[in-house]
């Protein structure tokens, strides 16, 4: 257990994770549906505040995994209730409880129906999510990582749009599929590892030939890319964005994509260096055809959230492309603009969900000129839309900015052809936000109110967040430096070992 | 004591033969309940019992008492949560459950039969009864169908029957003795040979019948869609439990040289596994599409068997446990919704979250955990099993197997989609019992806990195949 440091007293972690999973238990139990509103609130709020000692707590220059929690579970299997956090997983967990309670606010008044089991819906969601990133035995993963589907399926397939059913479903196959792929390979970890293990750091330092390496790799590939999603695997993205309700969207788009890339970061490049390495260049290409393609599908909306959805492709094409260039930039780079997308998609999501709430339209063209309206509104609409086409000073540029010089220190090439995703994300971005502010102002409309004080309480987070880590990265990098670095050592030290020295920084 | 829960099945379908020339209907039911709880408890009670009876043919042991248990349970559960037998005929009813009775009283007794004569003589016993009770049904519509399902079922077993007996005879000639024990010391050596191999085979078919394993699951779906939903709630359930004791039994005598025998399997687990899933997608009844699961879900249970290893053995009992859980929670659902006993297409369940929440829920935490989603049992069964399968060096066995979940989704999610999201057709509210919600409550608990915390089920299953090597 040299990898984990063992939390002394309070646990922490469970409790992070637990604690939503008792709130939703309770939230049956209630009287009333605003009963149920507010206490989700209260439960994911005190997650949230709960959390930030996670981050007070954390010491930045190991990379050993802290908070850490060991119990065995079926001894039999020799799996094991093994929770920690490193530099990676840490913000991940912070993004999630941020962003949770904003979600039951978005909810608010958009959810009319069955608001409790709703809610429950959405504890539980948090309970898993939370839990993913902490987990560090490869079952407790494992069944988190499924656990989370079903919670999803219902949020999409009972409060969706009018194709809900079609979009949840689509939605719960594809994740699944890939992921009994997943415990195929972690399974066939287990049975190679000596003495059998699910433990997820000493899988990391085990020995694997070159061909089992490419088979695992090939089946943690095909469920993170699925998740993430990855060009040629998004298909099923659009849809269940598009018929979500607003908080299963930002969800969706802020924690449950980033648990693909995270998969990568956590699983593949430690565990299966050689094959990251082989594959490299392919995985490379694959994401900047993500970037490209998510960037000039984008384009071609009219429906704000199937905008927004695409421009998610691309956004994570941009992530990928930084994990896979296996160099300090790129990854640093990758995960702070995981976190990057999650506040900038997420508030793009919840100003879509407001405009929706007021004309029960996504369209761009219901939506068009509503500038005069609502200013307030369209002011943080805009700063979002700059912040996602990664405009400087805001959070994106930083991110966006990292992955490309990493990029360009591995391959010119590759970086270069990335570019123009950047200039396309500015090209559809700018048309969204001036068909929104100026365009046909004649469209004749109702009244539309501009945003009350719990929808300003909602935005303004997001705004500082975009704002803080545009123009202060520094503890946001920091905390996951160390971590990173130990990282590349593992990649490196297994490229060392064997032919192909040559392509390592 | 070593005979106790057979006793008191025995007597027990003595007393209800005697209610069946009374002919009193409502205490009949109330005879078979208390008969399937005194079981239960006596059987629970003699769980640490060992010893032999009737010249060793009948073996009690930690093994063939841990299924007594099982079983007596599950039949107890069964006839508790069909409440009124609402579509069995009226003048049948104290007949139909001597036979309940009288088969639960045969699988009790093929548990512990260590003796081939002794073996078949207790699985007819239980499925004549069996064959009784499916026509049974009351002929409201005057389809049949009843009628066609049992002549269907009958001729199906009496093929695998007679070639089983044969089989039997095989294993008679090649080792001279009808006790397993001694087969199992004689035929090591003579496992390479066709004749054992074909032997074995052919007995195994005839619990592969049972299982309603590909290719001897023919008579399953009409069965399943003929016989009324009580009736199917038991043959989905308790005789499964019985199988695969027995094939536990038989396929230990082909360790460990028996390749031939784990390659046979293997093809039966690959072609029940897809069958059974593909069929399932087109299914509109719902007892049909449980049932074309079920031989899914058989598939995935030979995958514990072929090991023929103690751990893969234990992951088998686990997983058909869990399975008999999953399916009760579902049949549970059916025969509450079901007003009249009429079979269930899954277009009558919409809306079902509006009309009984409870009942929504306890069919969706069954489908889910009969698609093997984490955290239900389902899930920790199906990755035990993979992993034993994974270790048995069967790699293409364990990518079509998990291949297999994700087809299987659909189908679960489809049933799951018309409770919870579609509009209600009928709007009156489902009115469940007292001993209805106790049930589905305890079900599900049960479901959720033997996923999250397998350890001592599996502990259990794991001393219990440790008895029998």
């Amino acid at each position: 257990m040299d990898f984990l440091v063992m939390n002394e007293g309070f646990p922490l972690l469970s409790v992070l994770i637990f604690m939503p999973l008792a709130g939703a238990l309770v939230t049956m139990f209630l009287p009333s549906e605003s009963a149920a509103r507010a206490w989700a609130l209260i439960v994911t709020t005190a997650c949230a505040l709960l959390s930030i000692s996670l981050y007070t707590g954390f010491d930045a220059s190991t990379a050993q995994y802290q908070f850490g929690e060991h119990h065995p579970w079926i001894s039999q299997w020799n799996i094991n209730y093994t929770l920690g956090v490193d530099g990676i997983s840490l913000l991940l967990i912070l993004l999630t409880t941020m962003i949770m309670p904003f979600c039951v606010l978005a909810s608010w008044n958009y959810i009319a129906k069955r608001v409790k089991a709703f809610m429950v819906c959405l504890m539980v969601m948090e309970c898993a999510m939370i839990g993913v990133f902490a987990a560090l035995d490869f079952v407790l993963f494992y069944i988190l990582w499924e656990a989370m589907l079903i919670p999803m399926y219902l949020i999409i397939g009972i409060w969706g749009g009018p194709r809900k059913i079609y979009a949840s479903i689509k939605f719960f196959i594809y994740t699944l599929a890939g992921s009994v792929m997943l415990l195929v390979a972690i399974i066939a970890l287990y049975l190679t590892s000596a003495p059998h293990t699910f433990s997820i750091p000493m899988l990391m330092g085990g020995q694997y030939s070159s061909t089992f390496q490419l088979l695992v790799f090939l089946a943690f590939f095909l469920a993170f890319a699925i998740k993430v999603p990855m060009f040629p695997f998004h298909t099923w993205l659009p849809a269940a964005h598009v018929e979500a309700p607003t908080a299963g969207s930002v969800i969706l788009a802020s924690i449950l994509l980033k648990m693909g890339t995270y998969g990568f970061l956590r699983f593949c490049l430690p565990i299966t260096p050689l094959a990251t390495i082989t594959l490299m260049p392919y995985i490379l290409w694959l994401s900047v055809v993500a970037i490209l393609y998510g960037g000039f599908t984008a384009l071609a909306q009219k429906d704000m959230k199937k905008l927004i959805a695409y421009s998610s492709v691309g956004h994570m094409g941009f992530v990928t492309l930084g994990i896979f260039v296996l160099n300090v930039q790129g990854i640093e780079g990758a995960i702070l603009q995981m976190i990057n997308h999650g506040v900038t998609t997420g508030a793009l999501f919840l100003c879509v969900g407001m405009i929706y709430e007021r004309t029960h339209s996504r369209e761009l063209d219901q939506a068009s000129g509503i500038g005069k309206q609502m200013p307030i509104f369209v002011t943080f609409l805009a700063f979002f839309s700059l912040s996602s086409l990664a405009f400087p000073g805001t959070n994106s540029f930083i991110g966006e900015f990292l992955i490309l010089a990493g990029g360009f220190s591995r391959n010119l090439i590759i970086a270069g052809a990335a570019i123009p995703g950047a200039i396309l994300a500015a090209a559809y971005m700018l048309r969204m936000l001036q068909k929104v502010i100026w365009g046909g102002v004649d469209n004749p409309k109702q009244k539309l109110n501009d945003l009350n004080g719990r929808e300003m309480v909602i935005l303004a987070p997001f705004l500082l967040f975009v704002f803080w880590i545009g123009l202060g990265p520094e503890p946001f990098l920091s905390v996951m430096h160390t971590s990173v670095a130990h990282l590349l050592e593992q990649v490196a030290s297994a490229a060392n070992s064997t032919a192909v020295v040559g392509l390592m920084p | 004591m070593l005979f106790a829960p057979e006793l008191i099945l025995l007597l027990g379908s003595l007393l209800l033969f005697i209610f069946t020339l009374t002919a009193n209907n409502n205490h009949a039911r109330k005879m078979a309940v208390l008969i399937g709880i005194a079981a239960s408890i006596v059987s629970i009670a003699s769980i640490n019992q060992n010893g032999f009876l009737f010249f060793k043919a009948y073996q009690i042991d930690m093994f063939s008492q841990l299924f007594k248990v099982l079983i007596t349970i599950s039949m107890t559960v069964v006839l508790l949560f069909s409440n009124e037998m609402k579509d069995i005929t009226p003048r049948m009813k104290p007949e139909y459950y001597l036979f309940l009775v009288l088969s639960s009283l045969g699988l009790v007794m093929l548990v512990s039969s260590v003796e081939l004569i002794t073996l078949f003589v207790a699985l007819e016993l239980s499925s004549f009864s069996l064959y009784l009770m499916v026509p049974m049904r009351d002929d409201r519509e005057g389809l049949r169908t009843q009628m066609e399902a049992g002549v269907k079922y009958i001729m199906f077993a009496v093929m695998t029957t007679g070639i089983m007996l044969f089989g039997m005879s095989y294993l008679f000639g090649l080792t001279g003795t009808t006790y397993l024990s001694e087969i199992a010391d004689l035929l090591p050596k003579l496992i390479k040979e066709p004749a054992a191999i074909v032997g074995i085979a052919m007995v195994l078919s005839g619990f592969l019948f049972k299982l309603a394993v590909f290719p001897f699951h023919f008579w399953v779906p009409d069965v399943y869609q003929g016989a009324a939903n009580e009736t199917t709630s038991f043959i989905a359930s308790v005789p499964k439990l019985g199988a695969v004791a027995i094939l536990i039994r038989i396929t230990m005598l082909a360790a460990p040289e028996g390749t031939m025998i784990v390659k046979l399997l293997v093809i039966c687990a690959i072609c029940s596994m897809f069958y059974g899933n593909l069929a399932a997608l087109v299914q509109k009844d719902i007892k049909r599409l449980l049932g074309f699961s079920g031989i899914a879900h058989a598939g995935f249970v030979l995958l514990g068997l072929l090991t023929l290893q103690q751990e893969g053995y234990a992951t088998s009992i686990f997983y058909i446990v869990g399975y008999v859980l999953m399916n009760m929670a579902c049949f549970l659902v059916l025969c509450q919704v079901s007003k009249k006993g009429e079979n269930i297409e899954i277009a009558d369940l919409s809306g079902l979250y509006h009309r009984s929440p409870l009942m929504a829920f306890t069919l969706a935490t069954g489908m889910m955990a009969l698609a093997g989603i984490p955290p239900f049992v389902g899930f920790m069964g199906k990755f035990m099993l993979l992993a034993g399968a994974l270790q048995a060096k069967q790699l293409t066995l364990v990518i079509l197997a998990a291949l297999n979940t994700a087809i299987a989704i659909y189908y679960y999610l489809s049933v799951l989609k018309v409770a919870y999201c579609d509009q209600p057709t009928a709007t009156d509210a489902i009115e469940v019992n007292f001993t209805t919600k106790a049930l589905s409550i305890a079900l599900i608990l049960a479901i959720i806990t033997m996923g999250v915390i397998p350890e001592q089920m599996l502990t259990i299953a794991n001393q219990a195949v440790a008895a029998l090597l």
